[in-house]
């Protein structure tokens, strides 16, 4: 980002509501950054537009929650439900990410580069997810659609009751949750992956992954889906 | 003829037992219907008003002034609600309900000034383009959750439980899930969809302050925030919900409705209206926001209205404003005898159909089938609703101005009395003829 032209807004001095005010400004547009964060929640929440968002340092809950069209880039780690619900544009987190990463997230790409907490992807529909380190348990719980890309190990319950979502881990899966199977890696599924992994940065062989997904087992209603 | 005299049905085992021990038997799965609880529970029909005699002056009914606005949301919001009656929808849901009877929803609530509310699955055009003011759910499984859809609403609704089901997620099966309906819930067409019994990104009320306040920061603290919560440690949810930032708080008793849920959870979970109501009364009285002005926090109750007198009995224990939902789809043609022999047909009758989880409505209102969706007029289907909605009014205003009461929210538990001791000690209020209030 081109610090010498965007708009900086300085957390210390700044109230939020000025911040996120301005950035939801009829025909925002161009490049801001917001420093001075200190786990700040709710920065940059509800932005519908094509700008470009830094934040430099850590952030708190919901950080880019419902982005739509804007790059946010979060220098730091982020608190629970980074880009929760996010409809379209680019969520990128430097370090790692709490708990609900891009939860019911309906669109566009998370990226994180260090670890992401538990139930990332929870209820994610039609989001990517690319996570560089390890994803916690429950993630992609009842994952609906989107894919999630996992670089380093899963924990428990992964993909638990998962719908339509595809699940690519390189590492170790704790115990896949219910309903949730090892699939056949296909050419399009290589190209998928491949294609994920650039869009985050990465250039990881895809033949190193797994794919997972659901054994659709569980979409209709019987005495013993119940639990 | 055989003389049955001499035989006696258990009050225990009866037949409604019976016969779900051989359905149970039968099938091996619980059994799963709409509606709420059907038992007999403690309601409004055990309390009574003190109509004005020698200590209290009567309003003349019909000439002078009874009021019946409230406004909703006034301690956060930037526009609060101003509704013309205190009786509102409640949410039920696009899937549960055909597109036609959520418009006609918002048509028969647009009508007489109040709202109307979305529900699990989104909102749609038809139902935002037929009501004046809409209150946009924000549920467990965000199925359709949109911010587009978020900054049109008039006021947000986070969904903690309802009435039929506290501590229960939903279940919509896939009879109902159509093409649109699994289009604007990204799911596919045709399966059982289950919505989460909890939300994906706050685990409690310390979470739920920032939750509010980010819907608060998206929405630029336009809209009012509601917590909804189904009927049970209502106290304690009041009392958190107030500090965590809600503007008004929602409660759902056991007799509130469900589309689909197990018989066993709407019957045996929760806690009924009548008992839940003074409970947040109370817990907004010790906080100083019950019918406290602007600064206030207003309280909506449900589960089990169908009468002005209901009405203005919830509002006399305490509540700012009251939701129906059950009585709002009879008004719009559900369970009509004119469809008898179809009720029949699928091994119902009209008046207790409750199937509302088969899609097959034959009324055409808890359906997504397009032949029977198509019986429903909703512009016919608003008006009746509107209908009704007037009288509900009318009603509260009659038994109002009879105990003195200008407005609506002036009725008070004072004004009340109780038939029984159960439904004294629920709604604190003495029992008939006595001064004596149960545990207090």
């Amino acid at each position: 980002m081109d610090t010498l032209t965007a708009t900086t807004f300085d957390l210390t001095t700044t109230p939020l509501r000025d911040v996120n005010a301005a950035l939801h400004a009829d025909g925002v547009s161009g490049e801001y950054v917001v420093t001075g964060p200190s786990g700040t929640h709710n920065i940059a929440v509800g932005v519908n537009a094509p700008v470009k968002i830094t934040v430099d340092g850590h952030v708190g809950y919901y950080a880019a929650g419902m982005n739509q069209q804007a790059e946010i880039v979060i220098s730091g780690n982020a608190g629970t439900g980074v880009a929760e619900n996010m409809m379209s544009g680019t969520v990128v987190v430097a370090g790692n990410a709490s708990q609900s990463a891009a939860a019911t997230a309906h669109g566009g790409l998370l990226v994180v580069h260090g670890d992401a907490a538990a139930r990332c992807g929870i209820s994610m529909k039609g989001v990517d997810i690319v996570v560089g380190g390890d994803v916690g348990h429950n993630s992609a719980f009842m994952a609906q659609a989107g894919r999630l890309v996992v670089r380093g190990n899963a924990g428990d319950g992964l993909g638990d009751s998962i719908y339509e979502a595809r699940l690519y881990v390189r590492g170790d899966v704790g115990a896949l949750g219910a309903d949730c199977v090892a699939k056949e890696m296909r050419p399009e599924h290589v190209e998928e992956l491949a294609g994920l992994l650039k869009a985050a940065g990465y250039e990881d062989d895809p033949a190193e992954y797994t794919r997972y997904g659901s054994a659709r087992r569980l979409y209709h209603f019987r005495a013993h889906n119940t639990y | 003829m055989t003389n049955t005299w001499g035989l006696r049905e258990s009050a225990t085992f009866d037949r409604a037992a019976i016969a779900e021990i051989r359905r149970a038997a039968d099938t091996g799965v619980y059994d799963i219907r709409g509606w709420g609880a059907k038992r007999s529970v403690p309601h409004f029909d055990d309390l009574l008003f003190l109509g004005a005699s020698m200590s209290r002056y009567p309003l003349e009914g019909y000439r002078e002034r009874c009021d019946t606005d409230v406004a909703l949301g006034t301690r956060g919001a930037r526009y609060p609600l101003h509704l013309d009656v205190p009786v509102t929808i409640a949410g039920m849901s696009f899937g549960a309900l055909s597109g036609a009877a959520k418009e006609a929803l918002g048509r028969g609530a647009s009508e007489v000034g109040t709202s109307t509310t979305t529900g699990d699955g989104g909102m749609t055009p038809e139902e935002r383009g037929q009501s004046k003011h809409l209150v946009y759910q924000y549920l467990p499984s965000r199925y359709g959750m949109n911010p587009d859809d978020l900054r049109k609403a008039d006021a947000v609704e986070v969904v903690l439980g309802q009435g039929a089901k506290p501590g229960g997620g939903g279940m919509l099966l896939g009879q109902k899930i159509s093409e649109r309906v699994a289009g604007m819930r990204t799911l596919p067409e045709g399966i059982d969809q289950r919505s989460a019994s909890r939300h994906p990104d706050w685990t409690g009320p310390d979470d739920l302050t920032i939750k509010i306040n980010e819907l608060r920061e998206i929405t630029d603290h336009e809209k009012p925030i509601y917590v909804k919560v189904g009927a049970s440690r209502t106290y304690y949810d009041t009392k958190l919900a107030v500090h965590a930032g809600a503007d008004v708080v929602v409660v759902d008793g056991m007799q509130g409705g469900t589309a689909a849920t197990q018989e066993v959870f709407i019957e045996h979970v929760g806690i009924p209206t009548l008992a839940a109501i003074p409970q947040a009364a109370q817990a907004l009285q010790e906080l100083g926001v019950h019918r406290a002005g602007e600064k206030g926090v207003q309280l909506i109750a449900s589960g089990g209205i169908r009468t002005g007198a209901d009405v203005a009995k919830v509002m006399a224990l305490g509540a700012d404003a009251v939701a129906i939902g059950t009585a709002a789809l009879i008004a719009l043609g559900d369970n009509d005898p004119a469809y008898a022999a179809e009720y029949e047909k699928i091994g119902s009758a009209a008046g207790c159909y409750d199937d509302f989880q088969d899609g097959c409505d034959p009324a055409g209102i808890t359906t997504q089938d397009p032949e029977l969706a198509a019986r429903f007029d909703p512009v016919a289907g608003g008006a009746r609703l509107a209908n009704y909605l007037r009288v509900l009014t009318m009603e509260a205003q009659t038994i109002a101005r009879a105990c003195g009461k200008a407005h609506l929210r002036h009725l008070e538990p004072e004004d009340l009395v109780a038939l029984t001791i159960e439904s004294a000690a629920m709604a604190r209020v003495p029992l008939a003829g006595t001064s004596w209030i149960p545990g207090s």
